[in-house]
């Protein structure tokens, strides 16, 4: 095919201008990390790799920045509303695949992914004015005279539920990744081969145990993959939580506390620092957003890969 | 109980809950779009399209800046993004076909695709507003177009890749040039899809805010220079949403009232499109 290329001037010329293009994506990486790299460099040199991560100060006065608050925000933010919405996800992609009439697959799936379309802002809007108060008003305090009293477990549930916290944050989170890990999984659900479950339920299986020891195992590799896509996608999401997160920079253990994540640091005071170490420091922090979420994005694709080989065998 | 009817009953209460979730799902669904519609409708005005934003306590104002602002961005990040992820993915799926670097670039684009936004308005802010010394548009422009190469490129491969070989091939009989056969032969085969790539390109980023925080900023003025802070929707909602004003919070649902309803329309034209074409 390329041997054609070689023919033609305009060819040359074309073969080229498509070349020169596909590989405006590599030179975006490498100058995205380049920049971020230049631009945070000033305190890189003045608070060094460990001492900025592990850091708890964040304080524009004293000049004294470190990651720690940050970091602690955005995993525990992630890692919470992957644990609400993993098992909805994956409830829904089992009612598409093999409960859902065939008639209404389709629709429900498209339904389900429109909520992948629905832009972040108006996430974090309806946060802000509809489901924060509803969290603040009933189901917080629920969960407070539940497991408040609860010795270890109870530590999460302490303080006043104000709403902005970081279990609003992590409710929005989990609706927002809830269409990625669904379609994803819908998807590997319907590569297991019918002959396969077909057997199962011959020697007696029933629906739910096919899906369980049959269709799960089976796909667990492309389920995992999206497991790991929507983690790299809630550790970059910035709108959505930036309205209901408060912007707290401590380390805090109730669920109930206002928090900060990379992202909310970034939109809340990038436009607004002032000195340049400042500036700096912001600059870091989305450096080492920009490697955390690539990393995990770079093992979401690898699974993903591996799965996508393993079917088509 | 015997061992027959526990199964029976896992069974029944497992595909139950996963019943209940799928309608959580439609429950969010139609909880956030009828709370947006709810809020945005009686908030929609005339006066929103037409008139500038006025001072908080003053009747009449609108968001026509943002309106306008939003529309030169995203024009302009399409103007860039879109030949750039066509021309790429057209050297992916045609001359590079099966090649290791092809392979390798796919994956990146794969990955570039959920780079967090923010990130990318860090970068943009590097290198297009510091050395300029105050916000622009162009820059909101491009940080966006940035977001949409690596979409339209990878929808754009994956488009050229269904066109039979066979039909280049005829092409190719023929004695054209490999690039008349890609403008003229399988450009048109994948029409459909790419148009489809393109308006899902759009619709993503028409809905992005954090990427303009800090590249086109905002603007309370009507401006069409794009060398200047340019006001947008997303961003002014944000602005409005958090603060203390009844009157911005409307206005910020009825703009997030039209940006929803533009982004589901082009979603699911771009879905319809597509199911239409390749049925």
């Amino acid at each position: 095919m390329a041997r054609t290329a070689k023919k033609n001037p305009v060819d040359a010329v074309f073969s080229v201008v498509t070349a020169a293009a596909s590989f405006t994506v590599v030179i975006l990486i490498v100058a995205i990390l380049y920049e971020l790299l230049r631009e945070s460099s000033p305190a890189i040199a003045r608070f060094g790799v460990w001492k900025f991560l592990c850091s708890t100060d964040w304080d524009p006065v004293k000049e004294s920045f470190g990651a720690l608050t940050n970091i602690y925000g955005t995993i525990l933010t992630t890692v919470l509303s992957l644990m609400i919405a993993m098992p909805v996800a994956i409830g829904i992609a089992i009612f598409v695949t093999e409960i859902a009439p065939n008639f209404l697959k389709g629709p429900i799936g498209a339904a389900i992914e429109l909520l992948a379309a629905i832009p972040s802002i108006i996430y974090g809007m309806w946060g802000l004015f509809t489901l924060s108060p509803i969290m603040s008003r009933f189901i917080e305090p629920t969960l407070k005279t539940m497991f408040g009293a609860v010795p270890v477990v109870g530590i999460l549930f302490q303080g006043t539920p104000l709403g902005i916290d970081i279990l609003t944050a992590s409710v929005i989170l989990s609706i927002m990744i809830i269409p990625f890990t669904a379609s994803i999984s819908r998807d590997a659900f319907n590569l297991t081969p019918s002959v396969v479950k077909e057997s199962a339920y011959a020697i007696g299986a029933t629906q739910w145990e096919v899906v369980k020891n049959v269709v799960i195992p089976y796909s667990k590799l492309g389920v995992f993959g999206g497991m790991v896509l929507s983690l790299g996608r809630a550790l970059g999401e910035t709108m959505a939580v930036a309205f209901v997160l408060g912007n707290n920079h401590r380390i805090t253990t109730s669920l109930f506390d206002a928090a900060a994540t990379i992202t909310v640091t970034l939109a809340n005071e990038f436009a607004e620092a002032d000195k340049d170490i400042y500036l700096s420091s912001l600059f870091y922090l989305a450096l080492v957003l920009f490697v955390l979420s690539f990393i995990t994005l770079a093992v979401a694709k690898f699974f993903l890969l591996k799965a996508e080989r393993k079917y088509s065998r | 109980m015997t061992a027959e009817q526990k199964r029976k009953v896992e069974g029944a209460v497992a595909l139950a809950l996963s019943t209940a979730a799928a309608f959580l799902g439609l429950f969010w669904l139609v909880f956030i779009l009828g709370d947006v519609l709810f809020h945005g409708i009686r908030a929609l005005t005339p006066d929103l399209f037409l008139n500038d934003p006025v001072p908080p306590g003053v009747e009449g104002g609108g968001l026509r800046n943002a309106f306008v602002g939003q529309l030169m961005i995203t024009v302009c990040a399409t103007l860039i993004g879109v030949p750039v992820g066509i021309l790429g993915g057209t050297f992916l799926a045609e001359y590079a076909r099966g090649w290791k670097i092809a392979r390798f670039i796919s994956i990146l684009a794969d990955i570039m695709v959920s780079v967090p936004s923010i990130v990318i308005g860090t970068f943009i802010y590097a290198i297009l507003v510091k050395p300029v010394g105050h916000f622009n548009g162009w820059a909101g422009a491009i940080a966006l177009s940035i977001i949409m190469i690596p979409v339209v490129l990878r929808t754009t491969e994956d488009m050229l890749s269904l066109v039979p070989w066979t039909l280049r091939e005829a092409a190719f009989a023929l004695g054209a040039p490999y690039y008349k056969v890609i403008t003229q032969v399988v450009y048109r085969g994948a029409a459909t899809g790419i148009l489809t790539g393109i308006l899902l390109s759009i619709a993503r980023v028409a809905g992005e805010t954090a990427p303009l925080l800090f590249t086109s900023f905002n603007n309370s003025f009507f401006s069409l220079n794009m060398h200047q802070p340019v006001a947008s929707l997303t961003v002014t909602i944000f602005q409005y949403a958090m603060g203390p004003y009844e009157s911005w919070h409307e206005q910020a649902w009825a703009a997030s009232f039209v940006i929803t309803v533009f982004i589901l329309l082009l979603t699911m034209a771009g879905r319809l499109l597509i199911k239409w074409r390749y049925k």
